[in-house]
């Protein structure tokens, strides 16, 4: 076999674990979505306030630090400890936890009945708004994240798979942090996937999923479910952003990603948990194999910029539930 | 006949004292009044009708109920007890279970998981205990798939249990939804037009179902129907309403005797 068709699977492999990433954030729309319909624009802003908060945690920052000083000319930013990653995720988690309570409390509550739009324009300014919350509570500047997840080409497999090419092949080229992911995702999916088809909570979402007047006359608490939803939003949040905030650090941009996992929903279907993963691995193989492919050697590159939303459209128009959509059954 | 605390209906069972008791319910929507300063109880075994022309206020009565709707005035008495401004899945909790006109079921979930759903309100373990799988919460899922099972079987519809409910006929549907409410044990049920746009055959089957959970089980049953012959066949006793009004109350016989009752039915001439 010649080098070129071992670098093709090389990309096939990192395109792989790229498309595990869309699918962490896609996750967590997923979650929402299935449970009381809607499509929360605020996930990707979830992701990066989570990032955010954890890195504070684990620095000791002073949360709402400029705040502070500029109101009591104090001249605070440091605690001066450094927590463990694993108290410091424990603690992101509570808050994030306690983040699904106060949108519940103080959103959805009030939006009971209304149509999807205006819970969507909801969550549009809910994202807007914790965008400059997370920047008030911990600073805008761009932070490393560190938790312990080894990073960088695995040497182990580049040094393993070395013999397999000619000359000009020296193995596989494997992000440490990517592979790190790709079992986090599958974990996190095979529980979720468990967790709602097996445990009485599960059932009572899919319940309240269905139909709110049914799921109350069985005597289930809308309100207790939302905020259970968005509280495993918020975790998977969580976890999406420790991926990505330790791939390319805690920044503003982190919340765009959430734009990549608009195609992963679109092919996964918006209803499926599994359907997140392998329409994130669709997409991120597809991506990368046409840039390998064809668009680098014929149209001149760049084509990861949109080759999955054109993948979306196409899908729309041949399979407008996603691959693993939830079937829709029309009686008439 | 409604002031007596017990009596035995002619097949021989023992209607015990008032399970709910409506006092004085009046409810309105803005303007328009739904529901016009009525009273009536509900007694232990019975089966109780509610009956009346399109637009009298019966599912209204029925929201209430079960607290899908709060009345302006009056009072609900739920064993006796005077009932609070309580939400719907509260009072599921303390055991009125209820079907719907227009089928509210699970759809995407299957006929066993809809069923399974009418157990929530009987199942103690926590989430956390779920997640983890543990011990009680292991032994409260067989325990509850054993009553559901049980239902299943009574209502026989073994061959549709992992069917996705949607995709079922009419019929089928609205017995599934009547199994998720006995799964909750209830005592007090409610149908709200449990007969709506079924076939006679099909009728004849859910009126057996009817009168078979409330002789096996002695569960207090409230339902509302528009085909006078069932109510006739299967109630004990009947409320007539119209407009918003009660127009009578008593067995089926008195009702049909009842002047008013024939008048909201048949009209009233005018000469």
């Amino acid at each position: 076999m010649s080098a070129g068709f071992y670098f093709g699977v090389e990309v096939f492999l990192n395109g792989l674990m790229a498309g595990v990433m869309y699918s962490l954030v896609a996750l967590g729309f997923v979650l929402i979505f299935k449970a009381s319909g809607i499509f929360n624009y605020a996930q990707g802003v979830m992701a990066l306030f989570a990032a955010m908060t954890l890195v504070g945690f684990q620095n000791g920052q002073v949360p709402f630090a400029h705040l502070i000083n500029t109101i009591f000319g104090t001249e605070l930013h440091h605690f001066g400890w450094h927590l463990p990653a694993f108290v410091a995720i424990l603690m992101s988690l509570g808050v994030m936890i306690l983040f699904a309570y106060i949108v519940e409390r103080f959103i959805l509550k009030h939006l009971v009945n209304q149509e999807p739009i205006i819970l969507f324009m909801a969550t549009i300014g809910l994202a807007y708004f914790m965008e400059g919350f997370g920047d008030l509570m911990w600073g805008s500047e761009i932070k490393k994240m560190d938790v312990g997840i080894p990073q960088g080409g695995n040497l182990w497999i580049e040094e393993s798979t070395a013999f397999l090419g000619g000359d000009g092949f020296y193995g596989f080229y494997l992000d440490t942090l990517d592979i790190y992911a790709t079992v986090i995702a599958a974990i996190l999916v095979v529980s979720l996937v468990v967790f709602s088809k097996y445990s009485k909570t599960g059932r009572a979402l899919r319940a309240v999923a269905d139909d709110h007047q049914a799921a109350l006359s069985v005597g289930i608490s809308l309100r207790t479910i939302w905020v259970i939803v968005w509280a495993i939003a918020g975790f998977v949040a969580l976890v999406a952003g420790i991926m990505w905030g330790s791939k390319s650090g805690v920044q503003f941009s982190l919340s765009l990603i959430a734009l990549k996992a608009l195609p992963v929903l679109m092919l996964g279907g918006f209803t499926s948990i599994p359907g997140a993963i392998i329409g994130g691995m669709i997409i991120g193989v597809g991506e990368k194999m046409f840039e390998f492919l064809i668009g680098a050697p014929f149209l001149g590159g760049a084509t990861e910029n949109w080759f999955a939303y054109m993948l979306a459209l196409l899908f729309l128009v041949f399979r407008p539930q996603g691959l693993f959509g939830e079937k829709i059954i029309e009686r008439v | 006949m409604s002031n007596v605390e017990t009596y035995t209906t002619p097949d021989g069972r023992t209607i015990g004292a008032p399970v709910m008791e409506m006092k004085n319910i009046t409810l309105r929507f803005g303007g328009v009044v739904a529901i016009k300063d009525i009273s009536f109880d509900i007694r232990e075994g019975e089966i109780r009708a509610i009956i009346g022309p399109n637009g009298a206020g019966k599912s209204s009565m029925l929201n209430v109920i079960n607290g899908f709707y709060h009345p302006q005035e009056g009072e609900v008495l739920f064993h006796g007890k005077k009932r609070g401004p309580l939400r719907p899945y509260q009072i599921a909790a303390q055991g009125v279970a209820r079907t719907f006109q227009n089928i509210a079921l699970f759809k995407g979930m299957s006929t066993l998981d809809n069923i399974m759903c009418g157990r929530l309100t009987h199942s103690k373990t926590g989430m956390l205990s779920h997640v983890l799988w543990k011990g009680k919460a292991e032994r409260e899922e067989t325990e509850n798939r054993e009553k559901v099972e049980k239902i299943i079987d009574f209502l026989e519809i073994q061959t549709i249990r992992k069917t996705p409910v949607g995709r079922l006929p009419y019929g089928l549907q609205k017995r599934v939804e009547l199994g998720r409410a006995l799964a909750a044990e209830p005592s007090l049920l409610l149908l709200d037009e449990p007969m709506a746009g079924m076939n006679v055959e099909e009728k004849e089957d859910m009126s057996r179902f009817i009168l078979d959970v409330n002789d096996e089980f002695g569960t207090t049953i409230a339902l509302i129907e528009h085909d006078m012959g069932v109510v006739m066949d299967i109630a004990d006793r009947v409320v007539v309403m119209d407009y918003g009004k009660k127009i009578g109350d008593g067995t089926p016989a008195e009702v049909q005797a009842n002047q008013d009752v024939i008048d909201a039915y048949l009209g009233v001439a005018h000469d």
